[in-house]
């Protein structure tokens, strides 16, 4: 146990992408999942425990080590992260996307009432959403959804792991929270 | 002379027909389900107004959201039939996409405060990752109607007298902007009023306000509000 441990460990630390329990499965071929399971919460609890700079994250189907928030300025420092950086638009067309995929542009711009073009193109450039396929409807528009990098960067296990957005409480209570 | 025009692109940075919608219902602290459509509609079109003022290209969309709110207060006005069961309130049209529309945005907002990778958290091995791209985007803390709410107070406050001269030497958008560069060199932020200053004219205030619109779409400068306060700050980038 220990050593198996050990050894999904390191594979942690060398994996560029989150490491799927499949994959370790076919790399230790001797070891059940149950195990491969039991061991990667282990790793988690120890660096709970420890609380040091990096935790054990579940993100797009795998799990990857990664920094913790609390230290970001430190990193900063080290290398120039250029950001993700998204505006409000993009992120709002990122979030209809995500909740209502498949969806074909239309419905997207049906939400927010404005058209979105440049908006997917550059989604699509930075790989956070991608086409399906296209709608057997006149026209055969294209569908959209989003992607493994999607997960990734936002740090969600799933799409069943996006959060619930809040339903609409009066749009008073929201801005005296604005407001302060 | 310089006769070129400035117009400035809202599709991507700038938000749309709804955000304006959501911007004057929470302005006015009416509730979703209780519109007060003229007065909403009376005031969309003010915004519609300055914005245009503004050289700012309002989007066609802006003006169907004009037509359904002025079809919903002329539906309000029509007599209603006791025998009818249809009588389901006209303003339903306008709260159905509102409540869509805030679901997304508070969705929005929480992916945003997630920990991202890449922002807030990271790998083992940065630079290989394709993530890291450019800053090309524009994070606007504050909204385009903020803003203009802003820029409206800023025109009340000057001298009436100097109100309706025309300087033949008024400073191009492009100079101011060279201008507030300097400032933000040397300060690294200042309040938005404080680029106002007091016995500016219109024109100036004009000018300054479309350099500053600019500078955000340039990725130059970043626009923030302090929710307590209500201040708004300029950072350099």
């Amino acid at each position: 146990m220990e050593e198996i441990k050990n050894i999904i460990e390191s594979l942690l630390l060398v994996a560029g992408e989150p490491l799927t329990i499949d994959r370790i499965n076919n790399i230790l071929t001797l070891t059940g999942k149950k195990e491969i399971r039991n061991a990667l919460s282990e790793l988690s609890k120890e660096y709970e425990a420890r609380k040091g700079g990096f935790f054990l994250r579940e993100v797009a189907g795998g799990y990857q080590i990664r920094t913790r928030p609390e230290y970001r300025e430190w990193i900063k420092r080290l290398i120039q992260p250029k950001a993700l950086r998204l505006s409000k638009a993009a992120l709002e067309t990122l979030a209809i996307i995500a909740y209502k995929q498949p969806i074909i542009r239309n419905d997207i711009e049906h939400v927010r009432g404005v058209n979105c073009g440049g908006i997917l193109r550059m989604l699509l450039e930075r790989r956070l959403i991608r086409i399906l396929g296209k709608k057997e409807i006149p026209g055969r528009p294209l569908i959209y959804a989003t992607t493994k990098q999607f997960l990734e960067i936002f740090d969600l296990k799933d799409l069943k792991d996006l959060p619930t957005p809040e339903e609409i409480e009066t749009l008073k209570e929201a801005s005296s929270e604005h407001m302060g | 002379m310089h006769d070129e025009h400035y117009k400035i692109q809202i599709d991507d940075i700038f938000e749309g027909p709804m955000d304006l919608l959501v911007h004057l219902i929470k302005k006015h602290e009416v509730d979703i389900y209780d519109i007060p459509i003229a007065l909403i509609t009376k005031q969309y079109l003010g915004y519609l107004e300055w914005m245009k003022a503004m050289n700012i290209d309002i989007a066609g969309e802006f003006l169907v959201m004009v037509s359904t709110l002025t079809q919903i207060k002329s539906r309000m006005l029509l007599p209603v039939h006791e025998d009818e069961n249809e009588d389901e309130d006209p303003r339903l049209e306008i709260i159905r996409p509102l409540e869509e529309y805030l679901r997304i945005r508070s969705a929005a907002e929480k992916l945003a405060q997630r920990d991202l990778l890449g922002e807030d958290t990271f790998l083992r091995n940065p630079g290989q990752e394709d993530y890291l791209r450019g800053r090309e985007d524009v994070v606007i803390d504050v909204g385009l109607f903020e803003l203009i709410d802003a820029f409206q107070k800023i025109l009340e406050n000057i001298n009436p007298i100097g109100r309706m001269e025309i300087n033949a030497d008024t400073i191009t958008v492009r100079d101011r902007i060279v201008q507030l560069l300097d400032i933000f060199e040397t300060k690294g932020s200042v309040t938005f009023d404080g680029l106002f200053s007091k016995a500016a004219d219109k024109s100036e205030v004009i000018v300054t306000f479309l350099a500053i619109l600019e500078m955000v779409k340039l990725s130059l400068i970043r626009v923030t509000q302090h929710t307590r306060t209500g201040i708004i700050r300029l950072f350099y980038l």
